[in-house]
């Protein structure tokens, strides 16, 4: 009789205290997130392995690069990531109208890291930075281009969030795919994060 | 409505990532190869990293495997980064 008034006590104790753990979005969803950070993490390696063989030359490209347009691009991800983390409470809270804001706010940022890189690819190819020109622009046009390729599934995700955020009430199921597509744009910002010091400023 | 929702950690957490990415810019526009501050550069960007999982990605209230799998993921990709670049 004591111990299951002590047990029931200290368990209620332990749920008051601790919100209870949560996967954010269908766990399965998880492989696929920690494989594409494992596989750019091997990219990332093999892009250091390649600097190691020619680090003067890496050096003397990486300060051919748009640095401006680089930082740009970081903050915007940053600030887009922000939108979506924010819509996704407001969705929580069943704030529709804001949650779509936002979701516009962060799409609007995608495309504006899409116009940016469009304006720096191009400014490159215009100086004879091409990838046939070195190593480093080789991996730099093949990283940055995987990238891209992230970014474009990423601004597709986020419509299709857009279309959710809408509707007045989510599932279950409906909300975890929700917080996994939201999950798939904060991976694009991360990656992000890692290839601007990489290219930009390390290499 | 929409400024309210901003009053919550991750508005602070996004304010020191972008703290932290000007730094990086700062610290790591102009030096030459074999620098210790490539390395602070990175390490600056895996402390970005791991709070975008933390906070943006919601990592922090997640089980503890798989929060314990994307820390150990940010831990690797430091060590291998730093790594190569100092001894390769």
């Amino acid at each position: 009789m004591n111990q299951v008034t002590l047990r029931s006590v200290v368990g209620g104790d332990r749920s008051s205290a601790k919100p209870a753990r949560h996967v954010p979005g269908e766990p399965g969803l998880w492989i696929l997130l920690f494989g594409d950070m494992v596989v750019f993490g091997v990219f990332f390696g093999t892009f250091m392995y390649q600097r190691s063989l020619a680090p003067e030359l890496f050096d003397a490209s990486r300060q051919t690069l748009s640095l401006g347009i680089g930082l740009a691009n970081t903050l915007i991800l940053l600030t887009s990531s922000l939108f979506v983390v924010t819509a996704i409470r407001a969705i929580r809270s069943s704030q529709r109208l804001a949650a779509r804001w936002l979701l516009v706010g962060a799409l609007a940022c995608g495309l504006a890291f899409v116009g940016l890189k469009v304006v720096e690819y191009t400014a490159k190819v215009h100086e004879g930075n091409t990838p046939n020109q070195n190593a480093f622009y080789l991996y730099y046009f093949i990283l940055t281009g995987l990238h891209l390729f992230h970014v474009f599934i990423g601004i597709v995700v986020l419509v299709l969030l857009l279309t959710q955020a809408g509707k007045s009430d989510l599932s279950g199921t409906r909300m975890a795919l929700v917080e996994g597509g939201a999950c798939f744009w904060h991976l694009v910002d991360l990656l992000w994060i890692v290839l601007f010091p990489l290219l930009y400023l390390v290499s | 409505m929409t400024l309210s929702l901003f009053r919550a950690r991750s508005t602070v957490v996004w304010v020191v990532l972008v703290v932290a990415t000007l730094v990086s810019w700062a610290v790591g526009s102009e030096h030459g190869t074999g620098s210790a501050i490539a390395v602070v550069v990175l390490g600056v960007a895996v402390f970005k990293v791991r709070y975008v999982g933390l906070d943006f990605m919601e990592l922090r209230q997640a089980p503890l495997l798989l929060r314990g799998m994307f820390e150990c993921y940010c831990v690797v990709l430091w060590c291998v980064l730093a790594g190569m670049y100092l001894w390769l």
